[in-house]
């Protein structure tokens, strides 16, 4: 008999992304968390404390997978091995929701840790439209991508990122997780309108939504050069860009990712409660 | 176009390397230190993960020690795959050509012990057989029985007492007398439990984990030692919780 989940959907409210630190602080209010995150390559080992746990979570939180290793940018096949053990993940852990990014990070055997950007041609296009297909093929459901944050642009790219996504949802029917940091991010560093991006972004596709903190630093020309860090507290022209959003598409499942130097539990929570307040705001006014 | 990932990657780990021409800023101009965000996002991600997965290797040399010995290795030897809690597998190798360290001789058993910690915290769960199970064994199939032992079972010998300086510096600091060690590695539910072995012991919890059969494993043992205790073997194997199956 299939193993389903009793949660196939993310709520319209925060999440968070779960780090094992935190599982006595949320396994004592469990009412007060709406959903997790994990990153699945955490999980692929073969048992032992970190899958269980998984499998006691799962029965209390609608669970949302996120990918950070299977290179779906690369110009290079996929790897069949990973891409087997997120099948396996995949299938008993039932998530109610699957993401990865539009980002490389494997080439040819080496695998670079980092979610490493691409150019924009029709070449990449296809290439990513190729390996999304084989993806969900495999895993046998629809996946979201993720738009990234960027440092740099590359020469040889001939259309904007919201055009290339545009075209790789609409030929391989996936969805989008829009990552309004990395929105933020990327437009800072490239130097276009943040609420641009949003316009033009297909904000009707959109199954989740990213929010996270990021360092500041500047480029040898002075310009500002901003890096995802995952490390901070979400900035406020990160969360008036969030409501920008949620005005353009309404509420959506928002996840506040703090991947390093993680902080006490409250601190998350109280990241969550800005995140459930905005959501909150806006479901009124879709109501009305 | 075809190979600028080829050129990146090399590029990301290899400082040696210019950035890569194509790669610009919002004005089309080269951007050296926006490229640099990558390549210090790739080498610190990998070496802190080496530090989370070598910390005791990381105590013994110090902090700076670690972080160059730990650099290079990234560099030589980024990961195969995406399963970062597996990564630095050839670190141990490594350790062994790596000049600066020659004067702790004992160091790559030390990271082959941790990587033997690390499989063993994430290998697949087992229900362990209690000790009646022996007394199942039909008399006449007991020589060429053979047992299947946990997955999480991890055997390290050493000609360094590996386990004791682990332990000297990551729990308590033990005086460490033995000149070699004999380790066993169990994971009875979520945390590794190690066991200290003598010479026959190991040898005949080896011999099983490769699935010879028990009159070979003792046979083996025999040559060790003259008086070889199996039930004493016996006792701890099944006290640790390691015997899965028996085929007979």
């Amino acid at each position: 008999m299939a193993n389903l989940s009793q949660y196939t959907n993310l709520p319209h409210q925060a999440g968070v992304g779960y780090k094992a630190q935190h599982l006595n602080d949320i396994l004592a209010a469990p009412d007060d968390l709406a959903w997790i995150e994990i990153h699945a390559e955490n999980y692929m080992g073969d048992g032992g404390r970190p899958i269980a746990q998984l499998r006691h979570l799962r029965e209390h939180f609608p669970v949302s997978c996120h990918g950070v290793g299977l290179s779906i940018g690369s110009e290079m096949p996929l790897d069949t091995d990973h891409l087997q053990r997120l099948k396996h993940l995949v299938d008993w852990l039932q998530p109610a929701m699957f993401s990865e990014h539009l980002a490389w990070s494997t080439h040819e055997a080496s695998f670079l840790n980092d979610l490493l950007p691409l150019p924009y041609t029709q070449k990449t296009v296809d290439q990513v439209v190729s390996h999304i297909q084989q993806v969900q093929e495999t895993v046998g459901r629809q996946m979201l991508l993720e738009n990234p944050s960027t440092y740099v642009a590359f020469a040889q790219s001939d259309r904007s990122e919201t055009d290339f996504l545009a075209e790789v949802v609409k030929r391989s029917g996936c969805g989008l997780l829009l990552d309004v940091n990395n929105v933020f991010v990327s437009a800072t560093n490239q130097n276009y309108s943040p609420e641009g991006y949003i316009d033009a972004f297909p904000t009707h596709l959109v199954g989740e939504i990213h929010l996270g903190g990021h360092e500041e630093d500047s480029d040898e020309l002075g310009a500002p050069l901003l890096i995802d860090s995952h490390s901070r507290a979400v900035v406020d022209p990160v969360w008036q860009l969030y409501d920008y959003t949620l005005a353009k598409m309404g509420p959506c499942p928002t996840l506040i990712e703090w991947d390093n130097d993680i902080p006490e539990w409250s601190v998350l929570t109280n990241e969550m409660s800005l995140a459930n307040d905005l959501l909150e705001r806006h479901a009124q006014v879709a109501a009305q | 176009m075809s190979d600028f990932q080829a050129e990146f990657s090399s590029a990301l780990l290899n400082p040696d390397i210019p950035t890569p021409e194509g790669v610009v800023n919002p004005d089309g101009k080269p951007a050296t230190k926006r490229f640099d965000v990558y390549r210090n996002n790739v080498v610190h991600s990998l070496v802190s993960a080496m530090e989370e997965a070598f910390p005791v290797v990381k105590k013994i040399v110090g902090d700076g020690f670690f972080q160059a010995m730990a650099t290079q290795y990234v560099r030589r030897n980024p990961p195969h795959d995406p399963m970062i809690m597996f990564y630095g597998d050839r670190f141990p190798e490594f350790i062994t050509g790596f000049k600066p360290a020659e004067s702790l001789p004992y160091l790559p058993d030390v990271a082959r012990l941790e990587l033997a910690r690390r499989e063993c915290y994430h290998a697949g769960d087992a229900r362990p057989l209690d000790v009646s199970a022996l007394s199942e064994i039909p008399e006449d199939k007991f020589a060429s029985a053979r047992f299947t032992l946990a997955p999480s079972l991890r055997l390290l010998d050493s000609l360094y007492p590996v386990h004791s300086i682990w332990h000297f510096n990551s729990v308590a600091q033990i005086k460490i007398s033995n000149p070699q060690e004999w380790i066993m590695l169990t994971r009875p539910e979520f945390d590794v439990v190690p066991y200290l072995l003598d010479h026959a012991t190991f040898t005949f919890v080896q011999c099983l984990a490769r699935y010879q059969p028990l009159e070979s494993a003792i046979a083996q043992c025999e040559t060790i030692t003259d008086d070889f205790d199996l039930s004493a073997a016996f006792g701890l194997l099944f006290q640790a919780g390691i015997v899965t199956n028996i085929e007979t």
